[in-house]
């Protein structure tokens, strides 16, 4: 049955989903190419919707009010400064470690995500920030009186970016030279040095694209949501990595994939049982699914070599 | 000087702009339910001029420095390396008996607060030393530690509050059931490889700590539980009445004037006994036949697998007995507290504990100890920089990674030295 409240839900979580997607983008490359989980990504993504607030809401001081200026400069400090912070964070905190034992780029990475929580924590304050809704409006559609479906603006301008982000990412990792070198790179990360890939440009690479992309999810959700503080990075960033883990690590339709379940999981649960409990159903079904298929949806089964 | 190291130097300072100057040189204002800009005072700007400058300089000059630096002698730890093993052993031990015997006097001259805080730091002895077991001696990665922690809390804090129940009591059978839920998660788990591992522990640990939240009806919600009882000494109670009819007070059975410092003195000697009871556990655990397979499948899986080792039943076991630990910590944690709330079981928790077993050196018990003690005393030594607190902690964890990954004392495993004949 296909009615009115069911359709509400799928659409916010179909909405969610593929912010999450967008996110879990960063999680997967990196874990595809260099195997380690980017504890601090939930942390770029927001630095991403600080900077963009912060452009915002200085364009809004200067008096630039034409909406899609606004959002287009949002957007560019966002993903500039998110990229930069994702190629400083690989070349400080990573790539000193990288090929020593698993656990200890994963405790460095706990340590980046707590220092830079607390870095914009003191830089800007613990408080919740109001963050505005630039696109306002939407379609209703469904008998009056009755529960009418809705859809925002905002919920069709995150997921029509999303696909076109995706569209983007796939048409760059498939034809382009970089992108080339990137498959290469998580298919035999030795080998592809020595054929003359700069491995550590290219590993510098996929953090800066999965820091652009989580900062895009940053400036829509930071709007979708309508307020952002210090930790609202970290919570995000757990379900992106299990959204990326839930559609097979390392695969980019997985994160899409795993994205848009998890997002849909959770807005039922919101919607037909109660809002509190939609992270326990998410992790919950992150078990199962583990448990019945290690690898994802999405992954490739494991080799054992001996 | 290569231009390429100029080139260089440049963007790591532009970088350095980028990445500081938005979020440092703009405050965001609350007015109402807007927001508003204003620029950071001149001070914070300056400093992130001078920090891009200073990453300009240094990348422009990182030969010449990192050559200087090499230079530089490195203090040569101490070592124990010519010893025997049979020496280093009874060295050990004579040590952890005076360590122990000056644990067991030093509250009594001390402060109150002084001594509160080392009953912290015993808990988290405890914890690392239970984490160790599962992440430093059988390599698996467990990100929800704190769960267990929680569920020793939480069945004393409910057990108390339903049945009555007393500090003894509650002491084993938290430990039982967090070692339960230990052997209930991993069984299904432990097949899972490595970080797949680590982010369903992650999961565990927020499912759990999201019910503690939200069932309110039994856990009282983010409210927390308060009023646990104090642990009894004999039937001897420490508050300045007695509470439960029947038993006497501490200092009326002596005959000494009320003192709230017994209570907490008495907490610590708990901790203490137990710690070192763990500690001891631990250490003869490590030498039975289940501690050396634990390290034997962290080795090698499949050489372990091929010589007949039950890949389910040694990690089962190595999970629980952490979990184990974890219990006998999180009951201490309670009756120290009095009060406890999920607010004291988030995933920072777990990241510490964590981090305190790598930083000690995975698998080595002093140096977990150690690690234990540093990570919880520094930064109560640290007040003035509360603010910065967590910010030194985490760059303090990415900088120990980079320069001394293998932790302050790393694992020593007693081995036989065969000469070579002349």
């Amino acid at each position: 049955m296909l009615d009115a409240y069911f359709l509400q839900q799928l659409i916010n979580g179909l909405t969610i989903g593929s912010a999450y997607a967008l996110i879990a983008i960063g999680y997967t490359m990196v874990y595809g190419i260099i195997g380690m989980i980017n504890f601090a990504h939930g942390e770029i993504y927001m630095i991403g919707a600080y900077t963009a607030l912060i452009a915002i809401t200085g364009l809004a001081a200067l008096g630039v009010a034409f909406l899609p200026i606004v959002l287009l400069v949002a957007l560019i400090c966002a993903v500039i400064v998110s990229s930069s912070a994702g190629w400083a964070v690989e070349r400080i905190a990573y790539r000193p470690v990288r090929g020593r034992h698993r656990l200890i780029p994963l405790i460095s990475a706990i340590g980046m995500s707590i220092f830079l929580q607390n870095y914009v924590h003191l830089a800007q304050g613990s408080r919740n920030m109001g963050f505005p809704l630039l696109i306002e409006g939407g379609f209703r559609f469904g008998a009056e009186g009755d529960f009418q479906t809705s859809i925002s603006y905002i919920q069709i301008t995150i997921f029509i970016t999303t696909l076109i982000c995706m569209a983007g990412l796939s048409w760059f990792i498939a034809k382009s030279r970089t992108g080339r070198a990137c498959r290469a790179v998580s298919q035999d990360l030795g080998m592809s040095s020595l054929l003359g890939i700069d491995t550590n440009r290219i590993i510098a690479a996929t953090f800066v694209i999965g820091a652009a992309l989580a900062a895009v999810a940053g400036l829509l959700l930071g709007m979708y949501y309508g307020s952002i503080d210090p930790l609202f990075g970290f919570i995000a960033g757990l379900k992106a990595f299990t959204a990326a883990v839930l559609g097979g690590i390392g695969s980019i339709p997985g994160a899409m994939l795993g994205g848009l379940i998890l997002g849909v999981s959770e807005s039922m649960t919101s919607g037909y049982l109660s809002g509190e409990y939609k992270d326990v159903v998410s992790f919950g079904l992150l078990i199962l699914i583990l448990l019945f298929k290690p690898t994802g949806l999405l992954g490739k089964p494991e080799v054992e070599k001996i | 000087m290569a231009t390429s190291n100029l080139k260089h130097a440049l963007f790591c300072a532009i970088i350095t702009l980028v990445v500081s100057y938005p979020i440092l040189g703009f405050n965001l204002v609350s007015q109402g339910t807007s927001v508003g800009l204003e620029g950071a005072n001149p001070t914070t700007v300056t400093a992130v001029f001078l920090a891009a400058l200073a990453v300009f300089l240094f990348q422009l000059f990182r030969d010449q420095i990192m050559s200087g630096l090499g230079r530089v002698p490195k203090p040569a730890l101490p070592t124990t390396r010519n010893m025997s093993d049979a020496t280093r052993v009874r060295m050990q031990n004579l040590i952890i008996l005076f360590v122990v015997i000056g644990a067991a006097i030093w509250p009594f001259l001390a402060s109150r607060g002084s001594v509160d805080l080392a009953t912290l730091v015993l808990i988290y002895v405890m914890l690392a030393l239970g984490l160790n077991v599962v992440v430093g001696l059988a390599g698996l990665l467990d990100l929800g530690y704190v769960a267990f922690y929680a569920v020793g809390a939480y069945t004393f804090a409910l057990l108390s509050q339903y049945f009555g129940i007393s500090f003894w009591v509650a002491l084993p059978t938290g430990a039982l059931l967090a070692a339960l839920f230990g052997l209930a998660l991993g069984f299904p788990v432990l097949r899972l490889r490595g970080d797949y591992l680590a982010i369903v522990t992650l999961g565990f640990g927020e499912i759990i700590r999201i019910l503690l939240n939200n069932w309110t009806s039994l856990t009282g919600g983010p409210n927390g539980i308060g009023g646990i009882p104090d642990p009894t000494l004999f039937g001897m109670e420490f508050g300045r009445r007695v509470k439960e009819e029947g038993n006497i007070s501490f200092h009326d059975f002596f005959g000494i004037a009320y003192d709230s410092t017994h209570k907490i003195i008495f907490l610590y000697l708990i901790a203490l006994v137990l710690a070192v009871m763990t500690f001891f556990a631990i250490r003869r655990l490590m030498q039975m036949p289940v501690g050396r397979s634990w390290e034997a499948l962290r080795e090698d899986e499949i050489a372990a697998r091929s010589l007949g080792l039950s890949r389910t039943g040694v990690k089962l076991s190595a999970f629980t007995i952490g979990a184990f630990f974890a219990g006998f910590a999180g009951t201490v944690f309670a009756s120290k507290q009095g009060f406890i709330s999920p607010e004291s079981f988030v995933f920072l928790e777990s990241a510490i504990i964590l981090a305190i077993v790598v930083l000690g050196g995975m698998g080595s018990q002093f140096g977990v100890i150690l690690a234990a003690i540093a990570v919880t005393i520094l930064p109560e030594l640290a007040r003035e920089f509360s603010e910065y607190r967590m910010l030194i902690f985490g760059a303090a964890m990415v900088l120990m990674m980079v320069w001394r990954p293998q932790g302050l004392l790393p694992m020593r495993r007693i081995h036989i030295h065969l000469d070579k004949p002349e």
